[in-house]
């Protein structure tokens, strides 16, 4: 055995997985087609977003690292939906592409427990539908107990610009040509995607004086529970709005047959993401929209590439170039990337457990794009679980599964494995049915815990948390011994559940000394304690149905008066328990009803 | 696989044809095993003629109908055999389909079997079964505007609505610096809100008279001893025919009689035998007529016309002053020793013992028998649905206050969700999937 993990694919998935595995304290291999282009951003500056930083939160909470490191490179940090209420903030850096892949490089190159190989996998060593290691391009074998693939959009990746397709991957590097053929071959269904980024524009051929400056948050804020801010509030760099225009939107029209996505390219493409329309999409089916908001971003500090949010397209270049120069401020202005399209072959994800464990192929393990997402933060969290739960079973434990009323990083495995994609799959916080109780500033008190059993918390940063917890309970004591005299006598706690008033406003009243997000805390709790209390219940019900387990030997053909719509998706996912089942699109909840009374008659009658 | 179930679907001895109707998977072997042609060669949806036979004896000539799953109302396989030989027949038909591995089906099977395989959804079903049990020709027209969706149009039109202010608010949550995209005010939710409380409150309104149509006014005849309500029950009872006399041992044991005034059922109350002691307040108590009083949809309270308002009296006019109440002044051929003008709301004068017409007229008034009879009628009829629509508006009251306490506005949206959730709990319906749709369909946003 040359490893106890291989993770195959070094981009946001993988330095998670890597990381994990590693930090667990298994030896662990980390294959990528390029050392300098791991950890790359290919799209967006941003990490987080709406739903998206808290993710990174809850990546932080479980002893991931993408926090951390973004914490230390970013250029610009936002809390958004700060007046929307609690559970909806989220934090957004805009992340620096050039200081961000450099620091996690480091740090990956400086661990003892990894090594890196630049090459690319071609094929799975298998044994008994039992992984046993990986085959190079160069046809070197390398032995492992556990692989996890997080190949991203490379596999059998296109590139689409007009009528042109090229085969590459992201940014001009080398797809993988023969691994997801293999993977079918495997028993695997394949699915084609497909996504897109906008343009990059030389930062001194843009006159912002004609859009307008969107600086960061004046308060600090980090991802990582663990950290102090590193970066300076008045040195943030600030972000643009410009806006299409009526000519942008008739150059747009005028040209629409030489974008690959309207018929440029003929084969049947793959599925965009619906929530990341091309500005073709939206110029089309938006007809009645006099223009667009556009977000020119920079992308780092070393270099002056500006990333213009909004503006993602398939035209070919000369139209790209028309299109930039009839937005405001960007009538001169130089393009240095041109915006493309991609496309790439991903696994159907229901063909996974909820430990990210394929059910063809015992400890192997995929996370991130090659399972249908899309998204940095959607990727790590993946690579992350499936870092923390290839090597669980190494060590012969059970797999950590996070419930929907636990995680986004729950609410997104448990869609993935039980919905499947038909596009690629983003997070939103409308995907999560009980988001109060997942929110930003909680995350380390739903899941560090976690993280400390399976061992990539340590010791030191569990106790803050103890501390946290005992204070914050010690806050809400006090607040309900002590009055204060308003227009009658209330405790603090009456009064800090008036919409109005603030816990700071009282702080001093305390006894005892606390920390500002310990406070914070209390406030919430006490705040939307009905609501919590509301979101509690809702989410216990489906803890019942969760807790109500499915046989894994039972035979839905058996069962009479089925619909066949939730037979065949039954079949299709064969979910772990009636929770699970509900969820799946194509059940309806008679079909539960009838899946229950089988289970009583035919599985308690049979114990 | 499904057994195969059948009964008689018409009622039986009523009509000059009855119906044998067979669904499941053996239908048409079954049928066939005693029918004299071969349906199994016969194209689905058509009527066929022929026999039903018991080997060699001819038991009936029949015209049988086949319906091929899956487009029948269980989608199973359907056959049904339309009997022409009067009930003698029609029982030898069943019998011979039992005997042949069909089963009896148990009261409502076939539309369970509709409902599990997904040909109706939840209300539909509730309203086939309402109108097997429907008593009044408004009671049905009820059931098949139910059948017809027009329940679940209303509810959908609610629920589109709340979830049009949902997906907005999630586009403003999820895509927060998209400017150009409406934001969801505190007072477009409030606009919701009394949009919602105005629709549901309607809708409980009508349903409440749809449960009158349904199951009929609980009428209780009140008054103290020797007022004359035995001979207003018994005159109502009499010229009305009575639709259920006396059925003790049920629920609703208090119930004397079923009566039809225009098109609507009262159910009238006995007051523990008021026909025998007269006696009722002193015989049962003030805390059982208080039970009595409260159970009931209707009062009659009636006065003698010929003494003056007793303690007894008052006290009745009392208890019964916040319920719908006719007071009844019987005994108009006798002196007027009564005080009117110490009384108010729907008064009838009457002499029970000859004519009690002013009195049925004023009910069909009270309860608008007649726009009744004549409207489109669109209400829940049973109180599964009812009580949701009630935790609805509960919810909706809840937001209300919510939106005044200032809560933030994804606070907000919980109650508005679970709203959502109750109303589409009428129709069992889930909406998850398609609000995610409808945030990529109606708005335009991304990188």
């Amino acid at each position: 055995m040359d490893y106890e993990v291989i993770v195959v694919g070094g981009g946001h998935a993988g330095c998670e997985a890597t990381f994990a595995a590693a930090n667990k304290g298994h030896k662990t291999l980390l294959v990528t087609g390029s050392i300098e282009k791991i950890a790359m951003m290919p799209c967006n500056p941003h990490i987080g977003g709406s739903a998206k930083g808290i993710v990174v939160r809850e990546i932080d909470a479980l002893g991931g690292v993408m926090g951390k490191i973004a914490d230390k490179t970013l250029l610009q940090m936002k809390m958004l939906n700060f007046s929307k209420g609690p559970a909806v903030r989220s934090l957004r850096a805009q992340a620096d592409k050039v200081a961000y892949p450099k620091l996690m490089q480091e740090e990956l190159q400086k661990h003892k427990n990894i090594d890196i190989i630049e090459d690319h996998v071609e094929d799975l060593l298998i044994e008994d539908n039992t992984i046993k290691g990986v085959k190079l391009s160069n046809g070197k074998e390398i032995y492992a107990k556990a692989v996890i693939l997080t190949t991203g959009t490379y596999m059998k990746a296109n590139i689409l610009v007009g009528d042109t397709r090229t085969v590459s991957g992201p940014a001009g590097t080398r797809p993988s040509l023969y691994l997801s053929e293999n993977l079918e071959k495997l028993g695997f269904k394949i699915l084609r995607l497909k996504t897109g980024t906008p343009p990059r524009i030389q930062r001194d051929t843009i006159d912002f004086s004609k859009t307008k400056m969107e600086p960061g948050d004046d308060k600090y804020y980090t991802f990582s529970f663990d950290d102090k801010p590193y970066y300076k509030l008045d040195e943030q760099e600030p972000c643009y709005l410009t806006y299409t225009t009526e000519e942008t939107h008739k150059i747009i029209m005028d040209n629409l047959d030489k974008s690959s996505m309207y018929g440029a390219i003929q084969e049947k493409l793959g599925t965009g993401p619906r929530y990341c329309p091309s500005i073709e999409d939206k110029v089309v089916r938006f007809k009645d929209k006099e223009r667009h908001q556009l977000f020119l971003e920079p992308e780092s500090k070393y270099f002056d590439d500006i990333y213009v949010q909004g503006f993602s397209t398939s035209m070919p270049h000369d139209v790209q170039e028309k299109m930039v120069h009839s937005l405001p401020g960007l009538e001169n202005a130089k393009i240095l990337r041109y915006a493309y399209a991609i496309e790439y072959d991903a696994i159907d994800s229901r063909d996974l457990y909820p430990s990210l464990e394929t059910k063809l192929i015992e400890n192997l393990y995929t996370a991130g794009q090659i399972n249908g997402t899309s998204g940095y933060e959607e990727a790590a969290c993946q690579g992350l679980m499936a870092g923390i739960n290839a090597t669980l079973k190494i060590e012969g434990k059970e797999p950590l599964i996070l419930a929907r009323d636990e995680a986004y990083i729950g609410v997104l495995i448990d869609d993935l494995v039980t919905k499947g994609v038909r596009d690629p799959y983003r997070l939103l916080t409308s995907r999560a049915e009980y988001r109060l109780l997942l929110r930003s500033d909680n995350a380390d008190l739903r899941l560090r815990r976690h993280g400390y059993e399976v061992g990539l918390i340590n010791k030191r940063q569990y106790n803050k948390l103890v501390k946290k917890e005992d204070n914050i309970n010690k806050i809400l004591d006090e607040l309900k011994e002590i009055t204060i005299k308003t227009d009658k006598k209330i405790t603090l706690y009456d009064y800090v559940k008036r919409v109005e008033n603030s816990i700071f406003d009282i702080e001093d009243k305390l006894k005892n000394k606390y920390d500002y997000l310990e406070l914070e805390q209390a406030e919430i709790i006490i705040k939307y304690d009905g609501y919590i209390k509301k979101a509690r219940k809702e989410a216990d019900k489906m803890r019942k149905l969760e807790n109500k387990k499915i046989p894994e030997n039972i035979n839905y053909d058996d069962i009479p008066n089925l619909a066949s719509e939730a037979r065949i998706k039954l079949k299709e996912v064969r979910p772990l328990s009636l929770g699970q089942a509900l969820r799946i699109s194509g059940v309806n909840p008679s079909d539960i009803s009838i899946l229950t009374v089988y289970m009583k008659r035919y599985f308690n009658d049979n114990r | 696989m499904n057994d195969t179930i059948c009964a008689i679907s018409t009622a039986v001895g009523i009509g000059a044809i009855s119906i044998v109707r067979v669904s499941g998977d053996e239908a048409i072997d079954i049928v066939n095993k005693i029918y004299d042609r071969d349906l199994s060669k016969m194209d689905s949806h058509t009527i066929n003629y022929g026999h039903i036979v018991d080997g060699k004896e001819v038991i009936d000539e029949v015209m049988v109908s086949l319906m091929k799953a899956p487009k029948t109302f269980t989608k199973e396989d359907i056959v049904e055999i339309n009997c022409h030989g009067g009930i003698s027949a029609t029982n030898k038909v069943l019998e011979l389909l039992l005997n042949n591995g069909a089963r009896l089906a148990e009261p409502g099977e076939f539309t369970k079997r509709a409902f599990l395989n997904g040909r109706i959804d939840l209300l539909e079903a509730e309203s086939v079964m309402d109108m097997i049990d429907a008593k009044t020709e408004n009671a049905r027209k009820l059931a098949m505007n139910g059948i017809e969706g027009k329940i679940s149009n209303l509810i959908h039109e609610i629920v589109d609505r709340l979830y049009d202010i949902n997906s907005n608010i999630e586009v403003n949550i999820d895509y927060p610096e998209y400017e150009d995209i409406e934001v969801m005010t505190i007072d477009n939710i409030k606009d919701i809100t009394s949009f919602i409380d105005e629709k549901l409150n309607k809708l409980l309104k009508e349903s409440e008279n749809g449960k009158i149509i349904k199951e009929g006014i609980n009428t209780l005849i009140i008054g103290r001893p020797n007022v004359g309500k035995s001979s207003i029950l018994n005159k109502l009872i009499n010229e009305e025919k009575a639709i259920v006399t006396d059925i003790a041992g049920t629920t609703r044991d208090i119930v004397e009689g079923q009566i039809r005034v225009g098109g609507v059922l009262l159910n009238l109350i006995d007051t523990a035998g008021i026909r025998n002691t007269e006696d009722v307040v002193e015989k049962i108590g003030v805390e059982k007529s208080l039970g009595l009083i409260k159970e009931a949809d209707l009062i009659i309270l009636v006065l003698n016309n010929n003494e003056p308002l007793t303690k007894e009296d008052k006290e009745l006019l009392e208890l019964t002053k916040d319920k719908k109440r006719i007071i009844a002044i019987n005994k108009v051929d006798l002196e007027t020793k009564l005080d009117e003008s110490e009384l108010d709301g729907e008064i009838v004068k009457i002499c029970a013992t000859k004519d009690i017409s002013i009195l049925k007229d004023k009910i069909s008034d009270l309860y608008n028998l007649e726009e009744l009879n004549n409207k489109e009628l669109t209400y829940l009829s049973n109180s599964r649905q009812i009580s949701l629509v009630k935790k609805a508006i509960s919810i909706n009251n809840n937001l209300i206050k919510s939106l005044n306490d200032g809560l933030p506005i994804d606070i907000l949206e919980i109650d508005i969700k679970e709203i959502c959730e109750t109303l589409n709990e009428i129709i069992g319906e889930s909406y998850d999937e398609k609000l995610i749709d409808r945030l990529f369909a109606n708005f335009c946003l991304g990188k």
